[in-house]
């Protein structure tokens, strides 16, 4: 359906490596995947797999070094890996922007809400002071907090979580970017705040048009929100789906494994199972196993999982696994 | 209805961010000592300020026939060896040893800030190259550095507030440095990274900022230091020239009449020591009170 349109973020082999005293760490391991115009894009994997990474990468904000980044990101054509300091400067904020995890530390404590969100308008769209302020107010009415004006002369503190949230995506949002990257925006949430954020952001998404790469573990927001699934172990890519296929019929045992482990209230009643876990840590990425990275802690490990990485078979259009069970 | 949420939040505002600066002043206040420090201070600004007015006269003009006279009715702290009056050339004094206090203040942040920023949210070379450079500063204890500055660059006034200052940049750029290391790691610089900020605008307008509160203290510290490295070079010799009134200078030229005439000694070694204990425990109430830790 999507087949038609360019993608507006590619991303190709891209690798991650942090060179640290204890040796290099390779934190994303030839990943690839695309977004297109419009769309959410959910990425989804446990702590320490790699999305924030990903995403961190896609803006250049890891300080290199100790980070080593190779591959390619392409961003409507132009690879973002080859622009200067001043031409990702340009893109920041202003084409892609993102939303981080921690809206209690995202905000500076010494700064007006106003001023921060009028910061990007005036670095971009070329707003004095008083219209970059006026516009900061309008964002803040947009995110519905109350009282935009006088909120926009206060300072953080006087900002509960989900209002500073709120005051994350109205900065994310100020230049109207094309893409945004939201790094598990609503993990640090109480549930009902998460839902009314997730709303909000769904729909501020369709009346700026602005595609969202949402970050989360929480398959539940997945659900809620996005088109299309990456779902990432360890630095790979293992699985990619639509949404209701994903759910239906995920093909990954780790996608399985994640599936079954959120809680259905009844399940035990219904079905006579207790709620499943994925046996095992998340490997170090200093030290990885050998073969495919999830046999280890996989219920169906073969012989041939031990000794080869799995390669990506392709399904359909925007369906692949990287499983030996789907090579036949 | 929005006006109405709109003004209850203003009122709200208003409150807070005055009362974060009434906090701070109710904190600092109930510090006795620290308020011991800044009356003394306010005292040494008047008359500095008022000298003209407190003395009448010459506090350099030689007056021989009553040289070494003990504290009488005409001079309450007596006169020196050539007959001036101690407590006027203690008052002078005191303008000597504030302008050099906050002059030597100035060249270490001039000079202290932009480097403690540039060496900690850059790091790497420019970091290596400015904190050996500090290293090196630093092995020299600071009133040595200061001796040889002056040593280089002659007397006076001018020269003994840049061989001070410049003896001090070192502690800033190491306090700054400090800080900018830890704040540069906040989501906040990230975020404003992330919104395409440049450098100097983070550096300025996000972090600066946040390094405030421990400048602040180390201004009111480093005074105090400033006033006692003065007064140790102009009691060398090498500081602010005679006749010029300072306590340092004053205090070697009494060295001689010690024992016949203690007075003229001990009155500007107290001047001396009041001013550097009261920029100490300002300094000293103002970490505590603007330290968000420290709550009362």
């Amino acid at each position: 359906m999507k087949a038609q349109t360019s993608p507006l973020l590619e991303i190709s082999n891209l690798h991650i490596r942090f060179h640290t005293l204890d040796g290099v760490v390779q934190a994303v391991d030839g990943i690839d995947f695309e977004v297109y115009p419009g769309e959410t894009l959910g990425l989804v994997g446990e702590s320490g797999c790699g999305k924030s990474v990903t995403a961190l990468s896609i803006l250049q904000l890891l300080r290199c070094p100790p980070a080593e980044i190779t591959g390619q990101i392409f961003f409507e054509g132009q690879d973002l890996l080859e622009l200067d300091r001043e031409g990702i400067r340009k893109i920041r904020g202003n084409e892609i922007s993102m939303i981080f995890q921690e809206p209690m530390t995202s905000l500076n404590p010494v700064l007006k809400i106003g001023e921060q969100i009028a910061e990007a308008g005036r670095l971009h769209k070329n707003m004095n002071r008083q219209q970059a302020w006026r516009w900061a107010v309008e964002m803040l009415r947009m995110v519905q907090i109350p009282g935009p004006g006088s909120r926009s002369r206060q300072y953080p503190h006087k900002f509960s979580g989900g209002m500073r949230q709120r005051a994350m995506i109205a900065m994310a949002l100020s230049c109207n970017p094309r893409l945004v990257l939201a790094d598990e925006p609503t993990t640090a949430l109480d549930v009902t705040i998460q839902a009314q954020i997730m709303t909000l952001m769904q729909r501020l998404k369709e009346e700026f048009k602005s595609a969202i790469v949402l970050i989360t573990h929480d398959l539940g927001v997945i659900a809620e929100m996005a088109s299309r699934v990456v779902v990432m172990y360890a630095g790979k890519v293992v699985e990619e789906a639509p949404v209701k296929a994903l759910f239906k019929d995920p093909r990954h045992p780790y996608t399985r494994g994640l599936l079954g482990s959120i809680p259905v209230i009844g399940r035990k009643e219904q079905t006579g199972r207790q709620l499943q876990e994925i046996s095992g840590m998340v490997p170090s990425p200093a030290n990885m196993p050998l073969g495919c990275r999830f046999h280890p802690r996989c219920s169906q490990t073969m012989d041939k999982c031990r000794q080869e990485e799995p390669p990506m078979t392709r399904l359909a259009e925007h369906r692949r696994v990287s499983c030996w069970l789907e090579t036949g | 209805m929005t006006d109405i949420a709109d003004n209850s939040a203003a009122r709200a505002g208003k409150l807070t961010s005055d009362s974060t600066w009434r906090r701070n002043w109710a904190k600092l206040k109930r510090n006795k000592a620290a308020m011991f420090g800044g009356i003394l201070l306010i005292i040494y600004v008047l008359s500095a300020l008022l000298a003209p007015v407190l003395f009448s006269g010459n506090p350099s003009a030689p007056d021989l026939m009553n040289s070494l006279e003990g504290p009488s009715f005409k001079d309450p702290l007596g006169t020196d060896e050539l007959g001036r009056s101690i407590l006027g050339r203690i008052i002078y004094g005191s303008r000597i040893s504030l302008v050099i206090a906050v002059g030597v203040v100035f060249v270490g942040l001039i000079c202290g800030i932009p480097l403690g920023l540039v060496s900690g949210y850059y790091g790497g070379k420019i970091d290596f190259i400015i904190q050996r450079a500090t290293d090196t500063m630093l092995a020299f204890p600071g009133f040595l550095l200061a001796l040889a500055l002056v040593a280089v660059l002659g007397v006076g006034i001018k020269n003994t507030v840049i061989s001070i200052g410049i003896s001090m940049v070192p502690l800033y750029i190491r306090l700054v440095r400090g800080c900018v290391l830890a704040i540069r790691e906040e989501v906040y610089v990230e975020a404003a990274r992330a919104v395409g900020t440049r450098d100097a605008q983070i550096l300025l307008r996000h972090i600066l900022p946040n390094v405030m509160v421990p400048i602040t203290v180390q201004t009111s510290m480093s005074m105090g230091t400033a006033i006692l490295f003065a007064a140790g070079l102009g009691f060398l010799g090498i500081g602010v020239q005679p006749p010029t009134p300072e306590w340092g200078a004053m205090l070697g030229s009494a060295r001689s009449y010690i024992f016949h005439a203690p007075h003229v000694a001990t009155f500007p070694g107290i001047a001396i020591f009041l001013a550097v204990l009261s920029f100490n425990l300002l300094g000293d109430g103002l970490r505590d009170a603007l330290d968000p830790r420290f709550k009362l």
